[in-house]
């Protein structure tokens, strides 16, 4: 498979509510509700799209504006929230990088992949640049072994990855 | 080897991710001949074409079916597990990029089966493309009358939705699907009861993963006969999806009927990369216990793999060349199910750690002589003692790897270090 083009769910830089969801959001959590048949089961799409919201993390605020909207308690969803890898509970880069270290790619030269990253961004993994724009971890199977070695940077899928592919791909990012 | 592509047929054609276009490809014929049909002869009919669950299990689709309690008196549900997390398998994503409509028929055919008027696709979170393509196809689904009060018009009523999930390899265990579903951590439930009986909103629930109701439309329109045409025997039916990855020339997604060869298999990536020798490969995902050079020739099926030792799962072929180290290759797995283990069960959760820290200790040259037998004895607490399956699939790879690789870990150990040379893969950043 090519790679992909940017997808809409991306990250949107941060952004202050003053404590809340933005209107837009809001109207996007009211389109939900009639899906499910519990208040509940919004929890998972709702922790999306405060995610997005809040800059690419959960800051305490976030987890505690989507417990009032939901009307579920604080510790409930702090516990979805831990239980989850694509929720995070610290500040990520402008651009977050995953790359697949699991099995198909380890045979195909991920390793490399995660070392070029360190050494082109003098961070260590899940630490972000001094100027905030990337910060990278290795992540299980992304699902994309046929091309590897990939990683995703937000929602963008890149294949069939070399260590120069990388340097190229990590100078567009702005 | 020729074989006129069932799945995939549309891979390639862009045309398919549109209504009209999927349409002109012979699409929604399926369901509009199901919907002329007693709701209970579908279901006997993908019963009759002998249908495995193409997830992993590998268990009858009509029989699952089957068991959906009749009577309006509760919801039903259909939950498709698009939760495509097995290390190695990428098929699914295939399908849903690439032919949308084809899911969705399939999803469609089955509630009107089953009589559930809700289908949730719970995707991972991370196939944002994937649900993107899937929304998309069924907004247009419901426009163009597919989907929503009256599906092609029969008054039967369905309505369909992506959720997505958010990282996590146990919300693709069917219990853990539910929970997950409805706002929860994906630990899986007890069982019984069966999510046929008591399953999302605790009502009665399918679930069945992409590719298995991908097949669903080619059984109406074609017939059961013409599924059981497929394949190795009675018991191992139809078109399948191989995804190849690893030490092959051409890795990728491959359509076969089920039972082809693994040689076949390598044979249609281009053979081994750089006309290396096999050492291993793994013929069913990370939870399928590793094959060697014996079974070049194993019928790629259910039940034939079964009987090797190994599992079919979800036909994830990593292939591995004389170069790998197997003690590396399986410490990496053991990782794997480290992370992903629940937390709920003991033995699954401790079991999977001391996996991982002793295959690492091990490669690092730290290993000792017992280290084999303690391997084997974690793996015989953790079997059997855990209320899911994760806990059995973390054992697979390490105890083939003890059993078949014995000389391999008495080098690491007897040497003090990883007796295989780290692998560059690029030279000069190339």
């Amino acid at each position: 498979m090519s790679v992909h083009e940017p997808a809409s769910m991306k990250p949107s830089g941060p952004q202050r509510h003053g404590g809340g969801f933005s209107e837009a959001a809001l109207a996007e959590i009211q389109a939900l509700r009639p899906r499910y048949p519990t208040t509940e089961a919004l929890l998972l799409p709702v922790l999306h799209i405060a995610q997005r919201e809040w800059g690419g993390w959960l800051p305490d605020e976030a987890i505690a504006a989507v417990a009032e909207e939901l009307e579920l308690p604080v510790a409930k969803v702090y516990g979805v929230v831990t239980f989850y890898d694509l929720y995070h509970q610290k500040p990520v880069g402008r651009h977050r990088v995953r790359v697949c270290t699991n099995l198909s790619c380890q045979l195909r030269g991920s390793e490399e992949i995660m070392e070029t990253l360190r050494q082109e961004l003098g961070v260590d993994e899940d630490e972000i640049t001094p100027d905030g724009r990337v910060s990278y971890v290795h992540f299980e199977c992304l699902g994309s072994c046929d091309t590897a070695p990939m990683m995703m940077v937000d929602d963008e899928y890149h294949e069939n990855l070399t260590p120069n592919r990388v340097r190229q791909i990590l100078k567009g990012l702005k | 080897m020729a074989f006129e592509r069932v799945l995939t047929r549309n891979v390639g054609k862009p045309e398919a991710l549109t209504l009209k276009g999927y349409k002109q490809l012979g699409g929604y014929e399926g369901l509009a001949k199901a919907l002329k049909m007693e709701p209970d002869a579908i279901t006997e009919e993908v019963k009759k074409s002998g249908l495995r669950g193409r997830g992993g299990a590998g268990f009858s689709a009509g029989l699952k079916w089957s068991f959906i309690p009749k009577g309006k008196d509760k919801p039903k549900y259909l939950v498709c597990n698009a939760d495509e997390s097995e290390p190695g398998t990428f098929k699914d994503r295939l399908l849903m990029e690439f032919d949308p409509h084809q899911l969705i028929e399939g999803c469609a055919i089955c509630c009107y089966a089953v009589q559930a008027s809700t289908t949730y696709i719970y995707i991972r979170g991370e196939y944002t493309r994937a649900a993107e393509i899937l929304e998309a196809a069924i907004k247009e689904a419901y426009d163009g009358g597919i989907l929503g009060d009256s599906v092609m018009g029969s008054g039967f009523k369905l309505n369909m939705y992506v959720h997505r999930g958010a990282g996590a390899y146990i919300c693709g265990e069917e219990t853990g699907m539910l929970e997950s579903l409805e706002g929860k951590r994906g630990q899986p439930r007890v069982k019984p009861p069966f999510p046929a009986v008591v399953g999302a909103f605790g009502a009665p629930t399918v679930i069945n993963n992409v590719e298995t109701l991908c097949n669903v439309p080619h059984i109406l329109v074609r017939g059961a006969d013409w599924f059981k045409g497929i394949g190795t025997d009675e018991r191992n039916t139809g078109p399948k999806l191989y995804a190849i990855s690893g030490h092959v020339e051409r890795p990728g997604t491959y359509e076969y009927p089920i039972g082809v060869t693994f040689r076949d298999l390598v044979d249609g990536c281009g053979g081994m990369l750089k006309g290396r020798p096999l050492k291993a490969f793994i013929p069913g995902g990370a939870s399928a216990p590793l094959l060697t050079q014996e079974h070049y020739d194993i019928k790629m099926d259910f039940d034939t793999v079964a009987k090797a030792g190994s599992m079919l799962g979800s036909a994830a072929v990593i292939v591995m060349d004389d170069t790998t180290c197997m003690v590396r290759s399986v410490a990496r797995l053991a990782k794997f199910f480290n992370h992903e283990s629940c937390g709920q069960c003991t033995p699954c959760r401790e079991g999977t750690n001391w996996m991982e820290l002793m295959l690492k200790r091990i490669e690092h040259g730290e290993g000792t002589e017992r280290d084999g037998q303690v391997l084997l004895s974690i793996c015989s607490h953790i079997g059997g003692n855990s209320l899911c399956a994760l806990g059995d699939a973390a054992i697979g790879p390490v105890k083939s790897l003890v059993e078949r690789f014995p000389e391999e870990i008495d080098r690491h150990i007897k040497e003090r270090a990883c007796p295989f040379p780290h692998r560059r893969y690029f030279e000069n950043g190339a």
